[in-house]
């Protein structure tokens, strides 16, 4: 069975102006669907990459995974338990504590003031477990060193800090790791170390990531499975080989179409037209309509559904 | 390009910070030229003296930061020696700049048609209604739609893709001869990227524009570049035609860095790790900036610091790669 199911999610947020000002410009209230009617399964001990461009909502679903924001429909089961709804709070505690976070931002998510030993052992500390030793033991796992556990996150270079995140997220013993854009703050040779670290302890402790990005030659690298967001929808889930030689949605094509390759020099690209809609005011039937080469009247008026396609899911009226 | 003179050209640039602890080079003798119409892109991890390098260029350099050493040549006319007005006059006229981030490079309180028609007046000699004529032409150029009208609206009211072809326009009013890029990819997405990258690649191609490409991204550099320059530590590691570089790097650097790029090709295979960090700069290790990483380092890689590239290609390794090496 699926560790993770995510059924229907749907995300609305309320960006109404303050009622005062709703009254005296005579606006209507506006909702932004971050998130809509998205379903997917991740499967235990695979990497999930969910790609997308800003927008796309890939962090809302990641929030929600973890539980820092609730559903507004739909459910999001780990192992079987809905965190959004079970009322049985000791079963909602223990599924809590086998998921965990990475942020983009390895600044921005240590505390400056804590030292690295107190940062890591948190998760563990916070419900009031044995924590010593714990500390030197996660940094040298995650290729630190066991005197680092003293000092301050100012004392590390972005690389070093991603590896405390990463020794943080740890710490808890999690099965669920919920990555969001992990790398996309360092440099490249520093990528490399830490995308082969997090893939290394995938196989040593029998990891779950949702891997959250948008850069495709990363997540083409490292994940089982492929989810492709646009505008808040599910539009294409494959395998990576599947997905990168075969892409059925006009979107994906497009994607990886305008995406930079390494091996084609001055390859001249066809660039794609248009932007991402505004998602107060999404386009009626296949958000993606007004930009697709293949749109037909049918796009326009009906949502497609996610249908399966030659081992992929998509959902496009045109493809086959 | 060897005949006819570059557009710019740089001649053993240093740039010196001094602090307490002693003086720092984040950029120590580099040089290199770019001709007319030719896109040299400079690649590098953060701290390697790529934006360094760029902003000596145009006179941005904030202080204690200075040029200590070198020549910064522009169509001819030695620059680097040029303070204030004189500087400032020729930003913007021979030189235009694009930054990574499109929204802190706009007034937000000018419409953008101000501004436009502001540095269109400060750099050209025209009447007011011209350079309107000018600004709307520059706007239609980088591809606003409806820019007639799009002339009166403020920054914050267009996309961050519109935004940065605002800031391209900006950049090309004044019609430079060089276009200095500092990552001005790297906070928008794939498709807008895409976008982006052919509209600079345009501009070259029609107008004769140099320009001077800033990115860490490899994959924007083989697509858009003809010359590549490698930084690491303020120093040039090598420089050569795009496609001798990438696919065929002699420098053990460049190497590196091409093996831990994640590549199609490559499948689920580990990626190469470079061991270690750049160094501080208040801590650069002897020799050779790069021996304490690379694995083919030898005695002489720790005593004498590498070969300088003299403009050319090439690079700055006492043991290059030989050129049939596997291809990383």
């Amino acid at each position: 069975m699926a560790l993770v199911s995510v059924a229907n999610l749907t995300r609305i947020f309320d960006v109404s102006k303050p009622w005062l000002n709703r009254v005296v410009e005579r606006r209507k209230k506006a909702f932004l669907t971050a998130v809509s009617d998205v379903s997917f399964d991740i499967e235990e001990r695979s990497v999930y990459a969910l790609v997308g461009e800003s927008g796309s909502g890939k962090s809302t679903i990641g929030k929600i995974l973890v539980g820092l924001l609730p559903p507004t429909e739909g459910s999001v089961k780990i192992r079987d338990v809905d965190l959004a709804r079970e009322r049985d709070a000791a079963r909602v505690d223990a599924v809590r504590a086998d998921i965990q976070m990475i942020f983009q931002d390895p600044y921005a998510s240590l505390n400056p003031r804590w030292r690295v030993r107190d940062i890591i052992v948190e998760p563990v500390a916070a419900r009031g477990g044995q924590t010593r030793g714990m500390a030197e033991k996660l940094l040298e796992q995650v290729g630190l060193s066991a005197r680092d556990a003293g000092k301050f996150p100012h004392e590390f270079s972005g690389g070093q800090r991603q590896r405390i995140c990463i020794a943080r997220a740890l710490a808890s013993e999690p099965k669920l790791i919920v990555c969001d854009e992990p790398t996309s703050a360092l440099d490249v040779s520093v990528q490399a170390q830490v995308l082969n670290l997090m893939s290394d302890l995938k196989d040593d402790l029998g990891l779950t990531y949702l891997f959250i990005s948008h850069d495709l030659t990363v997540v083409q690298h490292i994940s089982d499975k492929v989810g492709v967001l646009y505008l808040g929808r599910l539009v294409e889930e494959a395998a990576p080989d599947e997905l990168f030689d075969d892409p059925k949605h006009p979107y994906t094509q497009m994607l990886l179409e305008a995406a930079p390759k390494l091996g084609e020099f001055g390859r001249e690209v066809d660039p794609p037209k248009g932007e991402i809609p505004d998602p107060i005011n999404p386009p009626p039937g296949c958000a993606y309509h007004p930009r697709c080469p293949l749109a037909e009247d049918i796009c326009r008026k009906e949502r497609p559904e996610m249908r399966p396609l030659r081992g992929a899911r998509v959902a496009c009226h045109m493809a086959e | 390009m060897t005949m006819t003179q570059p557009i710019l050209s740089i001649r053993d640039l240093t740039v010196e910070i001094p602090t307490r602890h002693g003086i720092l080079r984040p950029v120590d003798g580099i040089s290199y030229d770019i001709g007319r119409g030719e896109v040299l892109g400079i690649v590098g991890e953060s701290g390697a003296g790529k934006s360094m390098a760029g902003n000596a260029v145009i006179g941005l350099l904030s202080p204690p930061a200075r040029i200590a050493k070198g020549e910064i040549h522009v169509g001819g006319t030695r620059i680097d020696h040029l303070k204030g007005d004189a500087m400032r006059r020729l930003r913007g006229k021979q030189i235009g700049m694009v930054f990574q981030d499109p929204l802190t490079s706009l007034n937000p309180l000018l419409r953008i048609g101000d501004q436009l028609t502001e540095t269109i007046l400060a750099h050209l000699d025209v009447s007011r209604s011209e350079a309107e004529k000018r600004a709307v032409a520059a706007l239609d150029e980088v591809g606003i739609p409806g820019a007639r009208e799009r002339i009166n609206s403020y920054p914050h009211e267009f996309s961050g893709g519109m935004r940065q072809r605002v800031v391209i326009a900006l950049a090309l009013c004044a019609e430079p001869s060089l276009i200095i890029a500092d990552e001005p990819t790297t906070a928008l997405d794939v498709s807008v990227q895409a976008q982006i990258i052919a509209l600079l690649k345009a501009l070259c191609r029609d107008r004769g524009t140099a320009v001077m490409l800033i990115t860490h991204d490899m994959g924007v550099i083989a697509e858009a570049a003809d010359r590549v320059a490698v930084m690491y530590a303020g120093k040039l590691a090598e420089l050569g035609p795009v496609r001798d570089v990438l696919t065929r790097p002699r420098h053990p650097y460049t190497d590196g860095l091409m093996g831990s790029t994640p590549l199609a090709s490559r499948g689920k295979a580990r990626l190469h790790q470079i061991p270690g960090a750049m160094p501080r700069l208040d801590a650069l290790p002897s020799g050779c900036a790069f021996h304490p990483r690379c694995p083919y380092a030898q005695d002489k890689c720790s005593a004498d610091p590498g070969p300088t590239l003299a403009d050319g290609n090439g690079a700055a390794c006492w043991f290059p790669l030989p050129h049939d090496a596997k291809v990383a």
